[in-house]
């Protein structure tokens, strides 16, 4: 029988020791790798390029702690299941899926990865490793429509909208009204374009919301088309995920503008430190991820003023822009007076309020 | 009213044009025999070509003139596929598309974002001030009397001049030109060219007039549109006009509505376009005699000269 001798043994021992001492040191000085799944081209502005301006600025607060990796124009389904598979079999320790259609195949491949860890945005399943996260676009919108229901000299504000979901009707609904605790004799139009995204169908949309009378034009949709129109057309208009001030210059009253940088921080900065847990979070002003865009110089002072009182009041949760007495626009009361709509609720809203013309295409 | 009959049919114009262009070269080509289903991705590196020369040069001319090399240049990629290496058509256009996409997507990078000086429409002095028939008739964008002198052109030139019969007659029977002594090749390839560089324009026009901008996959699918008007038009010029006018003004029409708070669901307004033009142009192409007499006879069929 062979044993060895110890003197063969030990330095052997010692040099797998040290070996997995260089490697453990290793491990803690290189980069966490963060990988990021977007929905479309990133582009210049709009959804997606949101939320890489983002991971830019989260990477250069954790400067030389990270490294991020993003794959643009991932459509929903299948192909996503094997990006994001991908992302983790290649070692990224924490995934951003960033559109709602990812939500089954993070949850999949989140289940074969469960040392990885992933945040998923605007969904509402999560895991022991998924976590998800979402904006309250509605509070801008609210603040939004102060602004519009201020400078509309037509009282009638278009909206270009993609599809009746609740998402975006909150919106049309919360822009109407912050519009109308300005001015009450305002209403809004809305034209569905049933599609997120093609500016020669959004231009039409803007089109024909001028030639009924909107004064001030919003959307919800991903091109910059309805902002150059307002800007070719002479009238005002409230950009939507970004700052679109340089393809309307004058026509931009202010933007609605999605910020996740310092939620990325936040939630990668967890993951170095190892404290990273599944939340569920749906922030809005008060946690920076709504933000206004600059003002025009034509918006009077007042009215900017109003507007960053009522963010700070959002922000503290003194006010709700869905605060009752609420009333959808048939006049059926959604909420009496003093109550505060449920979040259960909002997520649910198949409505238009009072001072939206027109009858929802979804509701039954 | 009458104010929002004027701007209906300006905006409708707008709208049509898109769709003229480049169904009016389809139809060209087709006439001479070959199907080129590429038209999505000529008018996409249309687009992007004439985005980045008027961008560079500042001089949005010069951009129409690049929209419509490119647009020819993809459309003899595809000629040398099908024309020359005798490629089945229908693949090698499907492929151009999927082709014609990506490369405007990444050849286009760069120029995302960047804001130009739109050709604005025309405002002759005096003319455009003239109540109503001033709107009515003068104050368009200059691609929408473009698009009607190629319509003019393109009747003139199929139907009254001795060149379009041969390129009908290639169309029908390039076996039967090419005994009389025809060039059967040399002229399908002018016809794929010159649907290429119509293509091209109309993606000029998107990138340069109709939404001045560049962004991947901004037609969102008009090239499709326009190969249809092409078969449900029965590949008569004036019909193409008429469907191309016709799914503008059912798309505005539907917004009109919409925005008048007309309670009809929105899916089902948009789905109304392209229902309507479908419906209107099959009723009015409803002979079938005429059909197979309009429809070229060897569309899509390679042709080798067997000498």
């Amino acid at each position: 029988m062979f044993l060895p001798s110890p003197k063969i043994v030990l330095p052997t021992v010692l040099a797998v020791v040290g070996g997995l001492a260089t490697l453990t040191a290793a491990a803690a000085d290189a980069p966490f790798k963060v990988g990021f799944v977007y929905v479309s081209p990133v582009g210049d502005a709009g959804w997606t390029s949101q939320h890489d301006a983002a991971r830019k600025e989260m990477e250069k607060a954790l400067d030389g702690k990270v490294v991020t990796k993003y794959v643009e124009n991932v459509p929903e389904g299948a192909d996503a299941e094997r990006v994001i598979r991908d992302l983790a079999q290649s070692g990224y320790q924490l995934i951003f899926t960033t559109s709602f259609g990812y939500m089954n195949p993070t949850i999949k491949v989140a289940k074969q990865f469960p040392k990885t860890y992933f945040e998923h945005a605007t969904g509402y399943k999560t895991d022991k490793n998924v976590g998800i996260y979402n904006a309250r676009f509605y509070e801008g919108r609210y603040l939004a429509g102060i602004v519009a229901g201020r400078m509309t000299k037509s009282n009638i504000a278009g909206y270009v909208a993609a599809f009746p979901i609740p998402e975006v009707v909150m919106g049309i609904n919360a822009f109407t009204r912050g519009m109308r605790s300005v001015n009450p004799n305002a209403v809004t139009k809305v034209v569905w374009v049933n599609t997120w995204y093609d500016p020669g169908r959004e231009r039409e949309a803007a089109d024909t919301l001028i030639s009924q009378g909107a004064d001030v034009l919003t959307n919800h949709t991903d091109s910059t088309a309805v902002v150059q129109d307002a800007e070719a057309k002479k009238v005002y208009a409230i950009a939507y995920h970004s700052d679109m001030s340089k393809y309307g210059p004058h026509a931009q009253l202010t933007a609605v503008t999605h910020q996740w940088g310092a939620y990325y921080t936040k939630e990668v900065q967890a993951a170095i430190d190892g404290k990273w847990k599944p939340g569920s979070v749906w922030g809005g002003i008060k946690e920076g991820m709504i933000r206004m865009g600059p003002f025009n110089p034509v918006v009077p002072k007042d009215v900017q003023d109003l507007v960053n009182r009522t963010a700070t009041d959002i922000a503290s949760g003194k006010f709700h822009p869905f605060t009752g007495p609420l009333s959808d626009n048939e006049g059926r009361q959604r909420l009496a007076a003093g109550k505060v709509i449920s979040d259960e609720a909002l997520l649910k809203m198949d409505y238009y309020v009072e001072g939206v013309q027109g009858k929802l295409p979804a509701a039954k | 009213m009458i104010e929002h009959a004027i701007t209906l049919f300006a905006l409708t114009l707008a709208a049509g044009t898109v769709l003229v262009f480049a169904a009016l070269g389809e139809l060209v080509t087709e006439k001479a025999g070959v199907l080129n289903l590429g038209v999505e991705g000529m008018m996409l590196v249309g687009a992007v070509g004439a985005f980045i020369v008027a961008d560079e040069t500042g001089n949005d001319w010069l951009g129409v003139l690049a929209g419509m090399l490119s647009g020819t240049a993809l459309s003899l990629l595809f000629g040398v596929l099908t024309l020359s290496l005798m490629a089945n058509q229908v693949a090698a256009g499907l492929a151009l598309s999927l082709f014609g996409i990506g490369l405007s997507a990444f050849v286009g990078l760069s120029h995302v974002g960047h804001v130009i000086d739109p050709i604005a429409p025309l405002a002759p002095p005096v003319l455009s001030g003239l109540p109503v028939v001033g709107r009515l008739l003068f104050a368009h964008s200059p691609f929408v009397y473009l698009s009607l002198l190629l319509f003019a052109l393109v009747q003139w030139f199929l139907f009254g001049t001795r060149a379009g019969l041969i390129l009908r007659a290639i169309g029908e029977s390039p076996q039967s030109a090419h005994a009389i002594g025809h060039r059967v090749i040399a002229v399908r390839y002018a016809a794929v060219a010159f649907g290429g560089a119509c293509a091209g324009l109309s993606g000029a026009y998107m990138a340069l007039a109709y939404a001045p901008m560049w962004t991947e996959g901004m037609t969102a699918g008009r090239g499709w549109i326009a190969l249809a008007l092409v078969v449900f038009a029965n590949w008569k010029p004036w019909r193409v006009l008429a469907g191309a006018y016709l799914f503008g003004a059912v798309t505005l029409v539907q917004f009109q509505a919409q925005a008048s708070g007309v309670a009809v669901p929105s899916q089902f307004l948009a789905m109304l376009p392209y229902a309507a033009t479908i419906v209107v142009l099959a009723l009015i192409s409803r002979d079938t005699t005429a059909i197979r007499l309009n429809a070229p006879a060897s569309l899509g069929r390679p042709f080798h000269a067997d000498t």
